[in-house]
């Protein structure tokens, strides 16, 4: 009887991995993103992002007839346990292009693997230093935290308010925004006078925020994080009834910001994406029609409000996909090539225009400056103050 | 002098959320030996089942009472399922058996919530309350007033009731108890259950003040472990003034030294009074009678 029932078994498996044969025309793209953990509001859009879009593109056929598969990695934030998954990617999965890293800590940790294995990585963290100096096999999607620190002094010089205090996260993010933000204050006339840091997993900042309020001449507090410490850091800093202007980062881009932060969050100032005002653009504006295209789609399907970070998912994604009908596969060599001169692509963060230098393609220009007003954005225009 | 005021208050804040975990964790190691270290999870559950309930649409203080019962459900499951079973195994196990079961519904909030972070209104507002140059939110004040009420409404509880005498039999010698006629099991239980309310109760009251989100629970329940080593395993007054001593050292580390340091006061604390004082500000010095 036994005998009987494992030939049966045998059987059934032999037919099953039979048919599971024919799945070989699929691509796999790997996505490694922090879809929990302290950083869940960046990765937790950007992984219903691309679910969405492949599901999509795949429905109206693939990329020249290939049907993609997204394999889809959870690292929590961890920069180590992202590292483990990258591996997996490549040596199990056998990935042909990567788009995720949703952290710029966990970006880091995975770029030497992607660059030994020679695989495409499309990541979608901040930090300038993912793309200077340019790696072979390394691009990025969203706006680096340089650009972020030049737009808010841009803007905090036109207010004529040159003295600041900076409070950082001591993440990979925070950390490499506090040295970008102090690199290029000399240049654009800002004094940062005063500099405290918090835990990315600390839930009172009112120490750090008390110190800052004592200090003398502080016209103006930036602060350069991502996640749910802004979010604290704003809460904490009305509660201490702080009066100077609050800047955030992009690293806030989200409505779960305002949601955390609350009415704490009126009248903080940041540099983000074109998205977030997708409906108050002018009609006129190059992105409108590709913004308003994703908002509505990710809004009526996921029932949640639409954020600069699945943005960039979204445009890793079709930069991907663009290359790879340029270079008609998926081979690695070919598909980066492509991805490299990816030109005038019009998407949720800018106009994207590549080159071997530049594994960015965005500008200044590409990012806006809104400001928090009851619970949405508004644009702060650049001749205005 | 505004800025020490500001410490201050900043560490009773905090301090108030690891006394209330403090007096959890007292609790149930008075009745039997054993270090919960799921308690941080109760108050994870308390929130979280609050703010999804809220979701769901029904009023908030009807959802807290709902996650108040579902929490104590749990505490009491924990205890038939987890550590009933196991008897006879030592401290060491039981307490093993905790820190599982910690996991395993660190586990089950993640799939049935989700993992971001959550807020709940708070109940007087959040407009903070002016003192001398320093701030101080009402949501903290409630939870250092319940914090006191919780504690004095136990001692009463356990001074006064019979039933309260029972847990105190317990925990002296539980042989003792049984041959009395003291269902130890229930007792036992019943402590269980007070200590996931009580853990509830703190994860309602705290999340305006510091969020809640399904991973909340393990710093927490470490934190409180140090809290009831600083002020005495085993006294319930001891939990609360070592979890807001805890809280204060962190505020003033984190104001006066660095903000970076402010997690490793609580070890800092543990190591500390473990080489200075073994048996914490308010515990009873072990003697063995030979």
């Amino acid at each position: 009887m036994m005998q009987k029932i494992a030939i049966a078994a045998l059987l059934i498996g032999l037919a099953v991995s039979g048919t599971a044969g024919s799945a070989t025309a699929q691509v796999k793209v790997g996505a490694v993103l922090s879809a929990s953990g302290p950083a869940s509001f960046l990765g937790d859009p950007e992984r219903k992002t691309l679910d969405l879009y492949v599901e999509d593109i795949n429905r109206q056929g693939g990329v020249n007839g290939q049907k993609l598969q997204l394999v889809i990695y959870d690292d929590g934030g961890d920069a180590n346990a992202a590292r483990t998954f990258a591996t997996r990617l490549v040596e199990e999965d056998k990935v042909a292009a990567m788009v995720g890293g949703t952290t710029t800590g966990t970006t880091l940790a995975m770029i030497p693997v992607f660059e030994d294995a020679q695989i495409p990585f499309i990541s979608l963290a901040g930090a300038v230093q993912i793309i200077e100096p340019v790696r072979k096999w390394v691009f990025k999607t969203p706006h680096t935290d340089r650009m972020a620190c030049e737009k808010i002094f841009d803007d905090l010089k036109r207010r004529k308010l040159t003295t600041v205090a900076l409070i950082s996260g001591t993440d990979a993010f925070g950390k490499s925004m506090r040295d970008q933000c102090v690199a290029v204050a000399p240049k654009a006339g800002i004094t940062i006078a005063y500099e405290e840091t918090y835990g990315p997993a600390d839930s009172d900042m009112t120490p750090q925020l008390t110190k800052i309020k004592a200090a003398t001449g502080i016209q103006a507090v930036v602060c350069a994080g991502f996640g749910q410490g802004p979010a604290i850091v704003t809460r904490n800093y009305r509660q201490l009834g702080i009066e100077y202007p609050l800047y955030q980062s992009h690293g806030v881009a989200s409505k779960q910001f305002v949601g955390l932060a609350g009415a704490a969050a009126n009248g903080v100032r940041l540099p983000a994406a074109a998205l977030l005002v997708a409906n108050k653009l002018p009609d006129s504006d190059r992105q409108k029609p590709v913004v308003v295209g994703y908002q509505n789609t990710f809004e009526t399907k996921t029932g949640q409000s639409v954020s600069t970070f699945g943005g960039h998912a979204y445009d890793g994604l079709m930069i991907l996909v663009e290359a790879a009908k340029r270079a008609g596969g998926f081979d690695s060599g070919k598909l980066r090539d492509e991805i490299e001169r990816t030109k005038t692509y019009v998407g949720t963060g800018g106009v994207v225009t590549m080159s071997p230098s530049d594994h960015l393609g965005l500008d200044l220009s590409a990012f806006r400056l809104l400001e928090i007003k009851d619970g949405d954005w508004i644009m702060i225009p650049d001749s205005a103050s | 002098m505004a800025a020490f005021l500001q410490f201050t208050f900043s560490g009773l804040t905090v301090g108030a959320v690891y006394a209330l975990v403090a007096v959890g964790f007292t609790l149930i190691y008075n009745a039997s030996d054993v270090v919960n270290f799921a308690q941080g999870e109760f108050v994870m559950l308390g929130g979280m089942v609050t703010i999804f309930l809220g979701y769901a649409g029904i009023p908030v203080p009807l959802a807290a009472v709902f996650a108040v019962f579902i929490t104590t459900m749990v505490g009491l499951a924990l205890y038939r399922f987890g550590i009933a079973p196991a008897r006879d195994a030592s401290a060491v196990t039981l307490i093993i058996i905790t820190i599982g079961a910690s996991i395993f519904l660190r586990g089950i909030a993640e799939i049935i919530f989700d993992k971001r972070f959550h807020s709940l209104p708070a109940l007087f507002g959040s407009d903070p309350i002016r003192i001398g140059g320093a701030s101080i939110l009402p949501q903290t004040v409630i939870v250092l007033a319940s914090a006191l009420l919780i504690v004095c409404l136990l001692w009463a509880f356990i001074g006064r009731t019979l039933y309260g005498k029972a847990v105190v039999a317990t925990s002296s010698n539980r042989m003792a108890a049984t041959l009395v006629g003291i269902n130890t099991r229930t007792i036992v239980g019943a402590c269980f259950a007070i200590s996931a309310a009580i853990g509830a109760i703190a994860g309602v009251l705290v999340t305006p003040i510091t969020l809640t989100s399904y991973n909340v629970g393990t710093l927490l329940a470490l934190k409180g472990f140090a809290a009831i080593m600083l002020g005495g395993i085993g006294s319930a007054m001891g939990a609360v003034v070592g979890g807001v001593l805890l809280g204060l050292f962190e505020a003033f580390a984190a104001g006066y030294l660095s903000a970076s340091y402010k997690d490793a006061v609580a070890f800092v604390v543990i190591l500390a009074v473990l080489f200075a004082m073994p048996q914490g500000l308010f515990g009873k010095r072990m003697v063995e009678r030979v």
